[in-house]
């Protein structure tokens, strides 16, 4: 972790004609940190990733994702970013080899270097006697880690992993977040989001999101003890029970 | 086998399905009582879905038997559609009806009409807290709405066993509790709930499980029951910060040792003695070395399906 910022942004806000899906949000995570994107269902964390990752142009503010610039320079933030999405986007009757290929590729890496990419990835995913098996083949478990892989091949400066470990056994969650912490220590930033709260414990630094806005944020270690709570379940409750006194909406429901 | 009557709501009998050579179910056998809350939990793959579809008889097994309310799946298949209610992983709500229309459509499928439709819809708006949000397009409900909708559907034809695949999948934990307090709600009226779920806080809550791995069962029983056949010794080993991963030399009788939350789990073979412990404890530091304190601890059901998994070839 050297300290510089991979993702900062001022006041992002997202309205969708009168509803306002991200209300003036700041986010701040540091080269090689893990950060936690927590909040209810509809609280505005797809909308805030889609904006983080160039997918949609913010309404207004200002914010710098891998460099460049969230508002003029989607494009450029496409090609820095790994991307990993809950439903896993492989080719179940490819190799695990043919799909890391075809990721590669898609993000122009030279054949020769791609090659070696593939090889270093594998192993570093505990894969490498795979390769040649179809991805179909494979448990759910190591499906996940080659989809970590295909999303790594390009070496990103930042990870987005939206709910990556959905369905997958106990074994296979701590398994793939040795995996994270092994990127983070090696400079990668992770941007990840979960429902699962024992995985928001993982994270060096996580924000919690409601109706919009970020209602809280910190190490796990500091928001257990501002709030006063034995575990990150009890911090999500009480922050959304505050949130609901608030008026800002039950947990989840829209304006 | 026990005899399915009426203390029984499901009982399965030695189970096989494959998928194309890949083998879904194997030798599944189990048994529901009446009015509890059943968990089926595991991971993709486990066989979970496979399973509840042939109860709702939505598909057939390869072999075995199936019996659910007394009537077996395969034969009485027309009775148990109009007894069973089943909610499936993805439920097709029509998101451009609002959350009363989709009621309507639902209640047209079961043949539910006049006073009986009206007051069905109005107990089940009030039950799910939905009532407020009546007019409010199904697309337009934030997931966990979306899923209390779902279930007010499955429930309209008022079922006296609910099979439930994965309906908190991508729900945040608020939403969570409060769809469970329904389910809790439903098991208290007498209906036999079966419920699937990868969530180990979700698996504490159910009166009796199966954890389920690949096709077969790795252990059953109440989560009590499964904590008194956990076979180590447990420890919570708390610290400064993150803690992290042992490095080095494993501490002598570990078996296991894994973040749960904000701690690690430690799990060892019984000590002979309070000296053993002393010993275990300085051996742990020097592995974790922002460890602070350890205690013993309760094994939850997430501690034994770690034990289980660990002891099988990697997945």
């Amino acid at each position: 972790m050297n300290g510089a910022a991979s993702i900062e942004t001022r006041g992002l806000t997202k309205t969708f004609g009168t509803f306002t899906a991200v209300d003036a949000i700041d986010v701040s995570v540091k080269r090689g940190e893990i950060f936690g994107f927590l909040g209810a269902n509809g609280a505005g964390k797809t909308t805030a990733i889609r904006m983080l990752c160039g997918l949609l142009t913010p309404s207004s503010g200002a914010g710098k994702v891998a460099g460049f610039d969230i508002m003029r320079q989607g494009a450029d933030i496409r090609t820095r970013i790994g991307y990993m999405a809950q439903k896993f986007s492989l080719y179940p009757d490819l190799t695990l080899e043919q799909n890391m290929r075809l990721y590669g590729s898609l993000y122009g890496l030279p054949r020769r270097e791609l090659r070696d990419r593939i090889d270093k990835m594998a192993e570093q995913v505990g894969l490498s006697d795979k390769l040649s098996r179809k991805t179909q083949e494979l448990p759910l478990g190591w499906q996940q880690r080659l989809s970590l892989a295909c999303a790594n091949l390009h070496r990103p400066e930042i990870l987005f992993l939206d709910e990556p470990t959905g369905s997958v056994d106990p074994l296979s969650r701590r398994r793939f977040w040795d995996m994270l912490h092994s990127l983070s220590q090696a400079g990668t930033t992770i941007f990840v989001t979960t429902h699962y709260m024992d995985e928001a414990e993982y994270c060096h630094r996580i924000s919690l999101m409601a109706s919009g806005r970020i209602a809280a944020e910190g190490s796990p270690a500091e928001l257990k003890s501002r709030l006063d709570c034995a575990s990150l379940q009890d911090v999500f409750l009480k922050v959304m029970q505050k949130e609901a006194r608030l008026g800002n909406g039950q947990a989840g429901e829209r304006k | 086998m026990r005899e399915a009557n009426n203390a029984v709501a499901v009982s399965v009998d030695n189970l096989c399905k494959d998928y194309a050579g890949e083998k879904a179910l194997r030798n599944l056998s189990l048994t529901v009582p009446a009015g509890s809350l059943f968990g089926l939990i595991g991971a993709d793959g486990a066989g979970k879905s496979t399973l509840l579809r042939i109860l709702a008889t939505l598909e057939n097994s390869d072999s075995g038997s199936a019996r659910v309310l007394g009537s077996d799946v395969h034969k009485d298949y027309r009775v148990l559609r109009a007894a069973l209610g089943y909610m499936p992983q993805r439920f097709s709500l029509y998101s451009d009806l609002s959350v009363g229309e989709n009621l309507d459509f639902f209640a047209d499928v079961f043949g539910i009409t006049g006073a009986q439709r009206r007051e069905r819809m109005e107990k089940l708006l009030d039950f799910s807290g939905l009532g407020p949000f009546h007019k409010r397009r199904a697309g337009q409900l934030s997931g966990g709405m979306k899923q209390k909708l779902a279930l007010c559907c499955t429930l309209l034809h008022s079922p006296r066993l609910l099979l439930l695949d994965e309906p908190t999948i991508g729900v945040d934990p608020v939403s969570r509790g409060e769809f469970w307090d329904m389910l809790f709600a439903l098991r208290n009226q007498g209906v036999t709930l079966v419920v699937a779920t990868p969530y180990m806080d979700e698996a504490e809550k159910c009166d009796s499980l199966l954890l389920l791995h690949q096709g077969e069962i790795l252990e059953e029983g109440t989560p009590d029951e499964l904590r008194r056949r956990y076979p180590y010794a447990l420890y919570r080993v708390e610290g400064r910060g993150t803690l992290h991963f042992p490095v080095g030399k494993p501490p002598q009788g570990l078996a296991m040792l894994y973040p749960l939350g904000g701690v690690l789990h430690a799990a060892v073979d019984k000590f002979s003695g309070k000296a053993d412990e002393t010993v275990f404890w300085r051996d742990i530091q020097a592995a974790v070395p922002e460890a602070v304190s350890m205690s013993p601890a309760q094994p939850g059901v997430e501690d034994v399906f770690m034990r289980l998994l660990s002891e099988r070839p990697e997945t």
